[in-house]
């Protein structure tokens, strides 16, 4: 193994509609089984709710609806992973995750015109790695701030 | 010596001593003659210079020994207690203060005290105070120079009972070995005790750079001859002289225990201060300091266990396994005690904040010629940590405000007929679920028609509006913003942006404040706070199969509403509460609560209040009254409509806490 000149990033993968995704390890928190949600009126319709995360309250997004794929109801491999992005600490709902992987980066490719169904803009690269083709999420378009404001306008 | 893991706590104690050297000059300005009061304040100053001197804060421990000289003077009669000496006393505590805070900062905690340092020496030499610096440093006159730190070593051993002689020794003419003489000289000497400095200093007697007489300052448990028989025996001396170095008597009994021969003075002041340790722990209460963080982790570490717990209790019921339910009974009493151990930790007596005021008073009320009588009553009351750290502000405000534009002047209230001296009472009390905060004088009051007329002149109402006003709202008037009733501005209070501020706060606390006044009798501000910002009462309701809490605060009462009760006005539903008209509001719509429930033939209603308006929230249930802890909903939430935080309940999960002020229009 010649580590040397390869730079090298942990991720965790998750499934989602049968894709495989992927957060660097370092923003992962937890990885928790699906647990009840309180749901936030007003919130955006992908905010799911809050949960208690150990006595903390964590918002939640299920990222299915926040990429537009169909609704599906949880099962038993459905887990919430927890991510700190930006100081901000929210819980994604995923079909499973089970996973940790090092990635070379220069396995990392920008994304393509089109990957699966899920909009380019959330995308950062993909990684091939043997037949598996994972995709890299970039963490705050997902939660981005935009958003946000339209949270903020909902209130209004 | 690394002294950081010292000054949290060098700064803490140093407020609790400066605070109760405060506390004590005080109240020997109500009894001049009280030489137990000097004693007291004598100590809490010591215990300051000897913490400050450890930690090489020198101006601080140099101030504090100026001002434990004219304390000293008091203590033996020799200075009179009187509002002069007082003032420069007080000064001083002041500057100690501002140096104190400056370390706290991260400072040095240097600070210019020429001026006091002078006006203390002025007192404590029998001069009148005149402002100039004059007086000559008695001890550094009489003998060997020396600086501060060293006086201040002295001056602490001196308070252990030890003698500081200054040892004059003359070595024989026909001496050859002067060096080795010395050594031998020094050698007695560190027997005998500690030697804090020589002259010339030891590297140069080393190298017999003197001539034949030296001089040393001895720190010892030995009287005069003892230490001159001792040297004598030395041979190749001439002579010894060996007297007194302080110019003050010094206490007697010798203690030989504490004698150690130290190398550096720095090591000397920290044994020193270790043997003051146990005095100190007398005056002060046990306990500890934690960090508010740290409480806060244990708080969420026990939600979890109690969390837990009820899943255990769930469990025990379903097995009926006797010996497990019993345990499992005994765990929930023993964490129910647990909890309010942890919940009453974070509560703290308001004294905390009304300690700093009867100064305040003194001070202002000099400033501004009044005589003021301050009372202080249940300073013992307990209020939450996160509040007691916000309210001091908006009470020094009040207080400000009460003095400068309420108590009158000694001759407006003779003419008035009343008393001289204004009263002015601080008063804390529990009642229910809040703590009240009434701050009472006995002043001028406030004047209703100057209050309307200026707050139509600033635009802050209209005249049409101010015409219905009752005495409360135009006593309300007073805290908007832009407005102010003194004439003159003045350097005390009234530049009208104060009380709206004071307003604020105290609403930013969840807590109300009220004014009530008459003319000429006094006025009363009256400060509602809730006991605790972590912790509130709330009613539990569903909506559909939601779980809101609804503050209990802001709750006037619960109801049950026939469908036919209900009004319509405008194309809004009303109801008809106790003679008013209340408009409902239908949590399910403003929700969008998905509906579960079919719909029934009452409501039930719960009506909340904002100020003087009403509202009556539509739920399809109650749960009850239960007290939760408030947690936020996180920063990528925050800003949800009506929702003003989460809580977490006894299963587990999450509820959300409505903000029923926003639902209110």
């Amino acid at each position: 193994m010649t580590q040397e000149t390869k730079q090298q990033v942990k991720v965790l993968v998750f499934q989602l509609n049968d894709e495989e995704y992927t957060v660097p390890v370092e923003n992962v928190g937890s990885i928790e089984r699906m647990m009840p949600i309180t749901r936030v009126p007003g919130a955006a319709e992908f905010v799911k709710g809050v949960i208690n995360l150990r006595g903390v309250v964590t918002p939640v997004i299920d990222l299915r609806q926040r990429f537009d794929l169909e609704e599906m109801a949880a099962t038993e491999q459905t887990r919430i992973i927890t991510v700190s992005i930006e100081e901000i600490d929210v819980g994604l709902i995923v079909d499973g995750a089970n996973d940790v992987l090092d990635l070379d980066e220069e396995s990392i490719e920008p994304p393509p015109e089109v990957v699966g169904t899920i909009e380019a803009e959330y995308i950062e690269g993909v990684a091939k790695l043997d037949r598996r083709l994972l995709i890299l999420l970039n963490m705050s378009k997902v939660l981005s701030k935009e958003d946000l404001e339209s949270l903020k306008e909902l209130e209004q | 010596m690394d002294t950081n893991p010292y000054l949290e706590i060098f700064i803490d104690e140093s407020k609790e001593h400066l605070q109760a050297i405060n506390d004590h000059l005080l109240k020997l300005e109500q009894s001049p003659g009280d030489l137990k009061i000097v004693n007291e304040i004598f100590r809490s100053a010591h215990t300051l210079k000897g913490m400050s001197a450890t930690m090489g804060y020198q101006d601080l421990s140099s101030l504090t020994h100026q001002m434990e000289n004219v304390l000293d003077g008091v203590r033996n009669e020799q200075i009179i207690v009187d509002a002069s000496m007082l003032d420069v006393v007080f000064d001083a505590v002041d500057d100690l203060e501002a140096m104190v805070m400056d370390i706290a900062g991260g400072g040095a905690g240097n600070r210019d005290v020429e001026q006091v340092v002078a006006l203390l020496h002025a007192i404590e030499s029998g001069d009148e105070p005149t402002g100039s610096p004059t007086t000559q440093d008695i001890h550094t006159k009489k003998q060997m120079e020396v600086d501060q730190f060293t006086l201040t070593v002295l001056e602490q051993s001196r308070e252990q009972g030890l003698h500081n002689y200054n040892v004059e020794v003359r070595l024989r003419e026909d001496c050859l070995l002067k060096a080795a003489r010395v050594y031998m000289v020094f050698e007695v000497l560190e027997q005998l005790g500690e030697v804090v400095q020589s002259e010339p200093s030891v590297e140069q007697l080393e190298n017999e750079e003197f001539g034949l007489t030296f001089s040393v300052l001895l720190v010892t448990g030995e009287n005069e001859g003892e230490v001159k028989d001792r040297i004598l025996k030395v041979s190749e001396i001439e002579e010894v002289h060996v007297n007194e170095f302080s110019a003050a008597p010094p206490a007697a009994q010798p203690s030989e225990s504490i004698i150690q021969p130290e190398e550096s003075p720095v090591e000397t002041e920290n044994t020193k201060a270790d043997q003051e340790s146990p005095e100190k722990k007398q005056v002060a209460n046990k306990t500890i300091r934690i960090n508010i963080d740290r409480l806060d982790m244990l708080m969420n570490l026990f939600e979890e266990l109690v969390i837990d717990r009820a899943r255990l209790e769930q469990i025990s019921q379903d097995l009926k396994h006797g010996e497990l339910q019993e345990t499992v009974e005994r765990m929930s009493r023993i964490s129910g005690d647990l909890q309010s151990i942890i919940l009453n930790m974070r509560m703290v007596p308001v004294e905390q904040v009304f300690n700093r005021f009867p100064r305040m008073v003194r001070q202002l009320s000099r400033d501004l010629d009044k005589q003021v009588d301050l009372t202080v009553v249940g300073a013992e009351t307990e209020l939450d940590r996160t509040v007691i750290d916000e309210i001091g502000d908006p009470l020094v405000h009040l207080i400000r405000n009460a003095l400068d534009h309420g108590i009158e002047s000694p001759e407006q209230r003779e003419s008035k007929g009343k008393p001289p001296t204004g009263s002015l009472e601080l008063k804390a009390y529990h009642s229910g679920n809040h703590v009240f905060i009434e701050i009472t004088d006995d002043g001028g009051g406030i004047n209703k028609e100057k209050v309307v007329s200026k707050a139509i002149a600033n635009g802050v109402v209209t005249e049409e509006q101010a015409q219905g006003f009752n005495d409360q709202q135009i006593f309300e008037l007073i805290m908007a913003s832009g407005f102010s009733t003194a004439d003159t501005i003045s350097d005390v209070s009234g530049r009208g942006v104060g009380l709206d501020v004071v307003k604020n706060t105290i609403e930013s606390l969840g807590g109300t404040i009220t004014i009530d006044s008459e003319l000429d009798k006094g006025s009363i501000f009256s400060i509602q706070l809730p006991l605790t910002l972590s912790i509130i009462s709330v009613m539990l309701v569903e909506v559909q199969s939601e779980k809101y809490a609804i503050p209990l605060s802001s709750i006037i009462e619960t109801a049950i509403v026939k469908k036919e009760d209900i009004l319509h006005a405008h194309n809004k539903k009303v109801i008809d509460f106790r003679g008013k008209v209340v408009p409902l509001v239908f949590i399910k719509d403003v929700f969008d609560v998905p509906e579960t429930l079919e719909e029934e033939e009452h409501y039930s209603v719960v009506i909340v209040r904002k100020g003087n308006k009403m509202a009556a929230l539509v739920v399809n249930s109650f749960i009850g009254q239960q007290e939760v802890v408030l947690k936020s909903l996180g920063e990528y939430l925050s800003g949800v409509f009506a929702i003003s935080g989460a809580t977490i309940l006894g299963d587990g999960q999450v509820a959300l806490i409505l903000d029923s002020n926003a639902l209110i229009k």
